[in-house]
């Protein structure tokens, strides 16, 4: 009954694909898995804007949206209808094509991210053989099309948030994919459902998630700060600030273009998350080896959105970073912090097992955080803080 | 036509469209494009050979491309840093008015 | 020959093709960022699934990018005064051409001996590693010195001079 319930999705895909005759079946199989997608996570989308304003409403001191709807629920429903009834602007000086072309790059390569997720046990895409590699080379896709977006749009502004956007992306794609790395040394495979596969032991009740462990911990950090930066939210958000570029990249956008930009925004965000939890936070397993019984696509999906909220609270918490502190942040910071990071995986892996390693590995990290980043990062030029008083 | 004959005839094509802009545009950035062009075909010529041969688990032709596309990011790096320091001194990215050592 | 292939051909030909003769710089390195994606697909249909992704992030991801920085830093977005064409381009067509007769020629007739379809070779991303690390360690080795000293070639050519007028 249990495994029925963790199954349930693809013994129903079986079940709809057995009716069918055997020369349709491939195609009907794929197609059926792909619908589930674009049907998911555009409505965990619709969720998590209501979310998002009503978290940040009382992270603000304030109730978000609640006229929509009970509790404000139906506010994406207003949003997309305000967004697909809206006049659609395309400056007259704008490259149509490109302008008409940079919202969609944007959202294919978004959905292509999530064929290699494990959603749940036996529940992903494509099994792929360098499934994160594939991740990886989509995501290095989606600077193209904001760089499309500014540029088409003929306006300094646009330009500029484009800029500023792209060199932000490239500079935060490194960390992200050498404290992936990290992940790939210990398990010795590039495909996502062996990873998982390697974090669903149990011992004591505990899991082997990867992010238990000190080289893990600090991985899962650097991960983090990285996708933050990835996917453009605040503290992160320069490119879009709102106060200073208009809308920065997507100023020129308006209507159902505008929604595509949005709704790609977060599906990277989604996608990103749900890479974290299947590289550090054990994808599809339970924390404890007696919840086993609560189907494994709950897990995984309770982990996104558990790593969404996360998000939503740091955006509300967080000032905004100035594009020079960031690109310092990421170079001299972050990376020489995942390299180091390496080290102490290798570290972690030719010491064996006992208790040795822990306290050696945690002791690196330690180390390398107070040396570089106390240390390190202390800025000599910004003078002790003076205070001027009103006379 | 056998199917890797398929591939390298349009390795050859792609490597001809190549060669043809880097040798008649004006602006040096389509130059290099064109040499990136050149350099794909290529790669899809070593690909291609590499499918079709008897020994595909020896991985050369595979290797050999992985490496190429990493020496032609390290060479496009290099030649658009010239290429914007040139611009920086002559205002121009037109080939045809760069054609003297002096100045 | 699949309806896959042509296709793929078909895309990767055209994109290069535009990114040789449009007029806007932007909208060349746009297409033969189309081109590179054709390519990166033809490699996965040959069953070159390292190939395919590694052309998708670092040409897609890196030179596509740099190109378009570099021409956003060098204004080549705006037209020229004398068109896009150098003096000299009915010789370079010429040589262009030529080339590609010779090379179609010698594949049109060597197509006799052209090895036919064997079966489609699996290789994991660990066979991979192990041959990085066993048979090819030395240029693996040679390119990491390379991407270095290009790196620094680079940022040393592009850097401001000091005390040189902006």
């Amino acid at each position: 009954m249990v495994g029925t319930l963790d199954q349930i999705f693809v013994l129903l895909k079986h079940w709809i694909v057995g009716l069918l005759p055997p020369v349709l079946q491939p195609v009907v199989g794929v197609l059926l898995s792909v619908v589930a997608i674009i049907a998911t996570f555009p409505a965990l989308f619709a969720l998590t804007t209501v979310i998002e304003r009503k978290g940040l409403g009382r992270i603000q001191n304030r109730i978000g949206p609640n006229r929509t709807g009970p509790l404000g629920i139906l506010q994406p429903v207003a949003d997309g209808i305000k967004s697909l009834t809206k006049e659609d602007i395309v400056p007259l000086n704008a490259d149509a094509a490109v302008h008409f072309l940079a919202p969609l790059v944007l959202v294919v390569a978004v959905f292509l991210e999530f064929a290699v997720l494990p959603m749940g046990r036996n529940m992903v895409l494509v099994d792929m053989d360098a499934g994160l590699l594939f991740f990886f080379a989509i995501g290095a896709s989606t600077e193209l099309s904001i760089f499309m977006a500014g540029w088409s749009s003929r306006n300094k502004y646009s330009l500029l948030g484009a800029m500023r956007a792209v060199a932000q992306m490239i500079s935060y794609e490194v960390p992200l994919l050498i404290s992936s790395v990290a992940v790939v040394m210990i398990t010795g495979s590039l495909s996502l459902v062996k990873i998982v596969d390697a974090q669903n032991q149990y011992t004591w009740g505990l899991p082997h998630w990867y992010i238990f462990t000190p080289w893990g911990c600090a991985a899962f950090v650097m991960y983090a700060v990285a996708a933050t930066a990835e996917t453009n939210r605040s503290p992160f958000d320069l490119p879009e600030g709102e106060s200073e570029l208009v809308a920065g990249y997507f100023t020129e956008y308006s209507g159902f273009k505008f929604a595509l930009f949005f709704l790609g925004e977060y599906l990277g965000m989604f996608a990103i998350s749900g890479l974290g939890t299947a590289l550090f936070l054990g994808g599809w397993s339970a924390p404890f080896s007696f919840l086993q019984f609560v189907p494994s696509w709950i897990w995984f999906f309770g982990k996104v959105m558990l790593s969404i909220c996360v998000m939503i609270w740091v955006r509300g918490t967080l000032p905004r970073m100035r594009q020079d502190q960031l690109m310092n942040f990421a170079w001299k910071f972050v990376i020489p912090f995942t390299l180091l990071n390496l080290v102490n995986v290798v570290v972690w892996r030719f010491m064996g097992e006992g208790w040795a390693r822990w306290i050696v590995c945690s002791a690196i990290v330690v180390v390398a955080y107070v040396a570089m980043a106390r240390i390190g990062m202390r800025s000599k030029k910004i003078a002790p803080r003076s205070y001027r008083y009103a006379e | 036509m056998t199917p890797l004959g398929g591939y390298l005839l349009v390795a050859a094509l792609l490597f001809a469209i190549g060669l043809a802009g880097a040798l008649t545009r004006r602006n040096a950035i389509l130059v290099l494009i064109g040499i990136e062009l050149m350099l794909n075909a290529a790669n899809l010529n070593l690909i291609a050979f590499w499918r079709y041969s008897p020994h595909p688990e020896l991985l050369t032709g595979m290797m050999f491309a992985v490496f190429s596309i990493a020496v032609a990011a390290a060479e496009a790096a290099v030649g658009l840093g010239l290429v914007i320091s040139i611009y920086r001194h002559t205002r121009t990215t037109d080939l045809d008015e760069m054609n003297r050592m002096k100045g | 020959m699949s309806a896959v292939f042509w296709i793929l051909a078909a895309l990767t030909v055209l994109g290069g093709l535009a990114a040789v003769t449009l007029k806007n710089t932007v909208h060349c390195a746009l297409a033969v960022t189309v081109a590179f994606a054709g390519l990166a697909l033809l490699y996965l249909q040959l069953d070159a699934q390292f190939a395919g992704f590694a052309q998708i992030l670092v040409y897609i991801g890196a030179v596509a990018i740099l190109v378009v920085f570099a021409i956003l830093l060098t204004r080549g977005s705006e037209t020229p005064k004398q068109g896009i064409f150098s003096r000299s381009w009915f010789t370079g067509m010429t040589i262009a051409a030529g080339v590609f007769a010779v090379l179609g020629w010698a594949v049109i007739q060597s197509s006799q001996v052209l090895p036919d379809e064997t079966v489609a070779p699996s290789v994991t991303v660990n066979q991979i590693g192990n041959a990085l690390l066993g048979r090819y360690v030395l240029p693996l080795e040679i390119v990491a010195l390379l991407l270095t000293a290009a790196l620094v070639g680079a940022v040393i050519v592009a850097m401001h001079e000091k005390g040189e007028s902006k």
